[in-house]
């Protein structure tokens, strides 16, 4: 065993290396915003700064206790991502009474300790794959759960919180995890069922008619979603994501095609049937036509062309001109004080946490693992893109939280167990034979169903 | 599987690579239509923030830039003597803009007018920061600080101007505001003093200098006493001064000022002057005629704007009189307004021999290196009345300092004319005092008025108003 641990080396000193640089740069833009407004350090700055060190070497050291063989880059761009994101909270509530950077602290705090209860516990991320339809069930209930009465709240035209005991959540993160993990589930079940049967057309295969039940599901739920919560980015992310692990499990292009021609379908619909979704579009193309709506827009715009190539500098924009800068806006924040420049950096961080993401699905050794890692890193990335797209006018705006910067727990928390989830693929992907818990048997059984399928489909169907 | 993984990690690196294309288009195209909105505060408060020109009286800053110690705004407008000098400098603020002089020379202050535009080339090629021009004022502080003392606990305005250049030499309003209260960068609090200042009875921003218009009373009747003298009456001319005089056409009885005679029921035009004789003027006034009055007032400057950097509300003489209101208008009454910059120019173009020198706040703005970027230049406006009735009307008043109702102005070796006036704006309410006058040598002319006057005031124009122009008149001597 000793021998097999030199030929697959760990790699957790790059992994503390880059978790040190990045707690060094979250810390740094967190002082750099006093320096540059010639402000005193805050007498809470030691305490935090220390804080910040423990939380980054303690997400290590759990990597490095639980999954030591994973992805030595993924956690160090998620502290990046997330020190920067308090950094910027703190700045931009920097003398109002209530800060949402101390809140934001313990929600990273409780993030992180739920990262580490999932590396410890889930371990084996497999087992999981049993619960298809109880896991589907879940996440469709925490998706539908703000339409409840009582607990459901609506906040800025979109019903999409529920609040209980005070507390507000938006499910829908959660259900992005639950739902990737019953669409990984069942698609991990049903690949080849769905990839063998149907008819060429073509030069296409077509699935059948009665395989298309769960992708009408998808579009059905997606639709409601749109059209009950009015959230355009939720529905489009479950949409996308659904159709994206569709094609990963079947390796056929007809379902992507199909999966698209759904959401031009529901993107038509909703453009001529849902009100907001025609302002949207109305203020992507042409924001200065109605300054007091697109306020918000333009503002951002102002934001990232006052930033120009390098910045205005930490302190020295002025970024809370921005209505919801803390939580959707956050980007337009980093691309004023941080300039062009910055913008790039933070893109391609997360560029970097999602093509990671994609490979700790290629080097997975089993199909759960695979469609759950690259389930996750899709709609991370078509998150992201999304948002900021949004604030950037490349898509219309829909709002959806910037993963690991914005304001906010429950997008903090879900973001973190999906970390917690890659790093797990990732770890299993990469350790040695050996090193498995589980008996190999599981993998042959499940291989073996496979074969069956793939002989026999229509006695499964 | 990992096939279609592969190509799904194309599509987000696609996805990934239109975000950056989109930013680097936006940034090249979007970037200078973003900066020059109309709707880009950020543009505004840097523009805000910079250095800027100082306002200067005599050789002191009255309005200067000074460090914010906030390195987004680095600098802040202050103020030296505000409240004293707030009817001329303006205020500077980020939240309500510019007034005053702040306001029509922003350009200069800024730097950014098109006769600075070679400096500013050379400093930008230079590497400095550029730098505003400085705006000298016209303004003697000593009679500002005069005017301003003795107007406190009083309301109204006072205007000393030279009257053979026009330019002002004293423009005092009171009570005041300290336009630090609104050029301040902290933005919640300047919209709260806004609003405690609009919600001031006192009404603190009026500018009851030149920006306000009120009854000008008694001071008119140097008006009715120029276009009497144009008519080719004389100061010994005389005149019916009953009483009371029932006004034609109407059941208003006039009377004089505290019911008083006159001093013979026919006085001679100094005489009425000399006890300010209501009823011998509304006969002066109906004898002339409405469009001879109008004229004359016109010629003065009434019914029309002052155009140049003195801000001034227009000042009214009515039209489509009939002989009891065009009697009431001869005396300064009914709908006759006028601001005290208005009455002192009409003091102003009789002490100059009927020349009416424009009013002007600045006389030069130079670059910061103290090089002349403009000068002013005195400019003629009208002939108001003819040298020889300017001649007399001057010996009028003088008498009238002399001998007359304003003897208490007079000042010993100097050759000082005045009037006074009292005017009532609604029966209800105290009445307006004012003073005007000129001293010859220091060629000065003087308007005071007072809309509300002290605790202890006498009820006397000559001594209340009066005692306001004597001090300024001292100031200037």
């Amino acid at each position: 065993m000793e021998r097999k641990n030199e030929v697959t080396p760990t790699r957790r000193g790059v992994e503390l290396a880059l978790t040190l640089f990045a707690f060094a740069l979250g810390a740094g833009s967190y002082l750099l915003f006093y320096v540059n407004r010639d402000l005193p350090f805050p007498s809470i700055a030691p305490l935090a700064i220390g804080c910040w060190l423990v939380l980054c070497v303690g997400a290590h050291l759990l990597i490095r206790k639980l999954a030591p063989y994973a992805d030595p880059v993924l956690l160090p761009c998620v502290l990046l991502l997330n020190g920067l994101g308090l950094a910027m909270l703190n700045r931009l509530n920097y003398g109002s009474e209530y800060s949402p950077a101390v809140l934001q602290f313990t929600y990273t705090t409780i993030s992180i300790v739920a990262f580490g209860v999932v590396l410890r516990w889930l371990g084996d991320y497999r087992s999981l794959q049993r619960y298809t339809y109880i896991l589907f069930c879940i996440g469709l209930g925490l998706l539908l759960m703000p339409l409840l009465p009582v607990i459901g709240k609506e906040s800025g035209g979109s019903r999409i919180w529920i609040e209980i005991f005070g507390r507000s959540f938006q499910p829908a993160e959660v259900a992005k995890i639950v739902l990737t993990l019953a669409f990984a589930s069942y698609l991990s079940d049903h690949r080849e069922l769905l990839r063998s049967a149907g008819r060429r057309f073509l030069g296409v295969t077509w699935p059948r008619i009665r395989d298309l039940g769960p992708i009408a599901v998808m579009w059905v739920v997606s639709l409601a979603v749109l059209v009950f919560q009015s959230d355009l980015g939720t529905s489009l992310l479950f949409f996308g994501l659904f159709v994206a692990m569709l094609y990963v499990a079947t390796d056929q292009v007809s379902w992507a095609i199909m999966g698209l021609a759904g959401f031009v379908v529901a993107a038509v619909l909703a453009y001529l049937f849902v009100g907001k979704m025609e302002i949207r579009v109305e203020s992507w193309l042409n924001p200065f036509a109605d300054v007091d709506r697109n306020y918000q827009v333009i503002e951002g715009q102002f934001g990232l062309a006052w930033g120009g190539l390098m910045g205005r500098g930490i302190g020295i924009g002025r970024p809370t001109r921005i209505p919801l800068v803390d939580s959707d806006f956050i980007s337009a924040a980093f691309g004023e004080e941080l300039g062009l420049v910055g913008m790039f950096v933070i893109i391609l961080l997360y560029a970097l946490l999602v093509m990671r993401g994609l490979r700790a699905a290629l080097s997975a050794r089993d199909w759960f693992g695979k469609l759950l890692a690259s389930g996750l890193s899709f709609a991370l990335a078509l998150q992201v893109v999304t948002i900021l797209g949004g604030v950037t006018r490349l898509l219309p705006l829909t709002g959806l939280t910037t993963p690991f910067m914005s304001q906010g727990g429950s997008s903090l928390l879900a973001n973190w167990l999906i970390l917690a989830i890659l790093l797990l693929i990732s770890h299993r992907g990469r350790a040695p034979i050996e090193k498995r818990e589980v008996p190999v048997i599981v993998d042959l059984a499940e291989e073996r169903t496979v074969l069956l399928a793939a002989v026999k489909p229509e006695a499964l169907a | 599987m990992n096939r279609s993984i592969r190509r799904v990690a194309g599509v987000v690196a696609l996805m990934f690579l239109a975000l950056l294309v989109n930013l680097s288009v936006s940034y090249l195209l979007r970037t200078e239509t973003l900066l020059n909105s109309p709707y880009n505060r950020r543009v505004q408060e840097e523009q805000f923030g910079q250095s800027r020109g100082p306002i200067m009286v005599g050789n002191t800053a009255v309005a200067a830039t000074a460090p914010s110690g906030d390195p987004r705004i680095p600098n802040v407008r202050v103020y030296e003597n505000g409240p004293m000098y707030a009817p001329l400098t303006g205020y500077y603020s980020f939240v309500y803009g510019r007034s005053r002089l702040e306001q029509s020379y922003n350009a200069e202050l800024a730097g950014t007018s098109s006769a600075q535009s070679i400096d500013r080339l050379v400093d930008m090629v230079a590497g400095r920061q550029p730098e505003g021009a400085i705006v000298q004022t016209t303004i003697n502080p000593r009679a500002q600080q005069a005017a301003w003392d003795a107007m406190q606990g009083r309301r109204g305005g006072v205007v000393a101007m030279d009257y053979t250049t026009g330019a002002i030499l004293a423009y005092a309003s009171v009570p005041s505001y300290d336009p630090a209260l609104l050029s301040s960068l902290d933005y919640d609090a300047v919209e709260a003093n806004w609003e405690a200042l609009l919600a001031d009875p006192a009404a603190p921003l009026s500018d009851r200098a030149g920006g306000e218009v009120y009854p000008p009373g008694s001071t008119f009747k140097l008006v009715t006493t120029a276009a009497a003298l144009e008519a080719g009456w004389r100061p010994d001319t005389l005149i019916d001064s009953p009483r009371t005089l029932q006004l034609p056409g109407s059941d208003h009885v006039l009377t004089n000022f505290a019911d008083a005679s006159c001093g013979a029921d026919r006085i001679t035009m100094l005489d009425a002057l000399k006890v300010s004789c209501n009823t011998a003027y509304a006969n002066i006034g109906m004898a002339l005629g409405e469009s001879a009055l109008r004229r004359q007032a016109e010629a003065f400057g009434f019914n029309t704007a002052v155009e140049s950097d003195v801000w001034s509300a227009t000042s009214r003489f009515p039209s489509g009189l009939d002989p009891a209101t065009l009697a009431m208008s001869a005396i300064g009454q009914y709908e006759v307004a006028a601001s005290p910059l208005q009455i002192a120019m009409v003091s102003a173009a009789i002490a100059n021999g009927g020349v009416q020198m424009e009013p002007y706040l600045v006389s030069e703005v130079r670059n910061p290196d103290l090089s002349v970027l403009s000068i002013h230049a005195k400019k003629v406006l009208r002939q108001s009345l003819s040298s020889q009735s300017a001649q007399l009307l001057q010996e009028m008043m003088v008498e009238n300092v002399r001998s007359g109702g304003a003897k208490t102005v007079a000042m010993d070796g100097l050759r000082v004319g005045g009037k006074t006036g009292t005017a009532q704006s609604d029966p209800s309410r105290p009445s307006y005092y004012w003073f005007t006058g000129f001293v010859s040598e220091s060629h000065v002319a003087i308007a005071v008025f007072v809309e509300q006057t002290a605790a202890g005031d006498a009820s006397s124009s000559s001594v209340v108003a009066g005692g306001v122009f004597r001090s300024v008149a001292e100031a200037l001597r």
